[in-house]
C-alpha cells in the first residue's frame, strides 16, 4: 500500500516534470527549486507534529477524552471537535496530528472526522492568512458559512455508514 | 497555453511559524512527561515508531511539494475555469467538484485557480463546491497527509462520505446569493 501510494505520487512527479522539461529547462528548473524548497520549509513542521503526535496521544487523559468526544459522545462529542477545529490553528500537520492523537487516545471516528472537516474547511487562522489575501473577501466568508453544517454532515453519514 | 495566465500571487514566506512552534512546545512536554511517567524504554519505544512514521512521510511529502509547484507553474488557469464556468446547474456544481478532486497542489495552486473562475464569472456556487471538494477529497492531500496518521481504511472512508459535501456547500452558496443575503460585487 505505502509502495503504491509512493510509485503513483512520483509517476505524476515524472509526468509534469517531463512536461515541464518540454516547455523549457527554466520551467522545469523553476519547479523543482520551488518544489525542494517548500519541502525543507516544511521539514521541521512535519517532524513536530509526527514526532508530536505519538507522545501527545501517550499522554492524552484517555477518560477525559472518551467522555468529551468518545464513540458515544454524539452531537455534543461531534460539535466539540468542530469547534476544535475551527479553532486549530492552520499548517498541513497540525489538524491531522493532533486528530491521529485524539484517535489513538480514545475519541470515535465520527468526531474525529467532524474535527478534522471543520479544520480543513474553515479553520479560522487559515481563512485569514491564506484565503482572504488571495480571493475576494465577500466569497471567502460566503463559502466559510455555507460550510458550518458540513462536519456535522460528514459526521452523521459517518455514524449511520458505521466503521468498516 | 501558458501566456493567458498571469503568474500566482506568492506567499509570504515566513521563517517562523507560531502554529509549529506551539505544536512543538506541546510535544516537547509531552515527550518530556512520558519519559518521567513511563521510564525511558516506553519514550524510546515511542520515539521510535514515530521517527518510523516520519521516515515514511519523507519521500510522500517531497513529491507533493513538487507537484505543487510544477502543477503551480504549468496549470492553464483560464483554460480550467472556462470549463467550469461553461457548465451551470447541478452540472456545473459536479464539474467543479471533480475538478477540486483532480487538481493537486497546495493552497498556493488552488485560490489563484478559484479567483480566476470567478473573474471569468463562474457563480458562487460553482467556486465554493470547487474549493470544498479540493479541501476534503483532493488525492494529493490525502495521500501525502492524511495517510501516513491516519491509516489507508480510516481515509478511504472519511473521503467517501465526504464525497456528497462538495455538491452541498456549492447548493447552499446558490440558495444565499439568490435569497440576496450576500451581494457579490466580483469587479474589484
Amino acid at each position: 500500500m505505502i509502495l503504491a501510494v509512493n510509485i503513483l505520487l512520483w509517476l505524476v512527479v515524472g509526468v509534469l516534470a517531463f512536461m515541464a522539461a518540454l516547455r523549457g529547462r527554466v520551467l522545469l528548473n523553476d519547479g523543482a527549486r520551488e518544489g525542494l524548497w517548500e519541502f525543507i520549509r516544511l521539514l521541521p513542521r512535519i517532524g513536530a507534529g509526527v514526532v508530536g503526535s505519538g507522545f501527545i496521544a501517550e499522554v492524552l487523559p484517555k477518560a477525559l477524552v472518551a467522555s468529551w468526544i468518545g464513540p458515544g459522545s454524539g452531537f455534543l462529542g461531534v460539535l466539540l471537535a468542530t469547534i476544535g477545529g475551527a479553532l486549530t490553528p492552520g499548517g498541513p500537520v497540525v489538524g491531522f496530528s493532533i486528530g491521529a492523537a485524539a484517535l489513538k487516545g480514545g475519541a470515535g471516528a465520527p468526531q474525529v472526522i467532524a474535527y478534522s472537516t471543520a479544520w480543513a474547511l474553515y479553520a479560522i487562522h487559515r481563512l485569514v492568512i491564506w484565503e482572504v489575501p488571495m480571493m475576494p473577501p465577500r466569497v471567502v466568508w460566503l463559502r466559510a458559512a455555507v460550510s458550518v453544517p458540513l462536519p456535522f454532515i460528514a459526521a452523521a453519514i459517518a455514524m449511520a455508514l458505521a466503521r468498516p | 497555453m501558458s501566456s493567458d495566465a498571469t503568474p500566482p500571487p506568492r506567499r509570504r514566506r515566513r521563517a517562523f511559524d507560531w502554529s509549529t512552534a506551539a505544536i512543538a512546545a506541546v510535544a516537547f512536554a509531552a515527550a518530556a512527561a512520558v519519559y518521567i511517567r513511563d521510564g525511558r524504554e516506553h519514550f524510546l519505544a515511542i520515539f521510535g515508531s514515530d521517527l518510523t512514521l516520519f521516515g515514511e512521510m519523507l519521500p510522500k511529502v517531497l513529491a507533493g511539494c513538487l507537484i505543487g509547484a510544477f502543477v503551480t507553474l504549468l496549470l492553464p488557469r483560464e483554460l480550467v475555469a472556462r470549463w467550469v464556468g461553461h457548465e451551470s446547474g447541478f452540472t456545473g456544481l459536479a464539474v467543479a467538484a471533480f475538478f477540486g478532486f483532480l487538481l493537486p497542489g497546495g493552497p498556493i495552486t488552488i485560490y489563484p485557480v478559484a479567483g480566476a473562475f470567478l473573474a471569468m464569472g463562474a457563480d458562487a456556487g460553482a467556486v465554493v463546491a470547487f474549493i470544498t471538494s479540493w479541501t476534503l477529497c483532493g488525492y494529493t492531500r490525502a495521500l501525502v497527509w492524511e495517510l501516513p496518521f491516519f491509516g489507508p481504511d480510516f481515509v478511504i472512508w472519511r473521503i467517501v462520505e465526504a464525497v456528497p459535501l462538495p455538491i452541498v456547500a456549492g447548493l447552499l452558496a446558490r440558495i444565499v446569493v439568490r435569497a440576496g443575503l450576500v451581494r457579490l460585487d466580483i469587479k474589484r
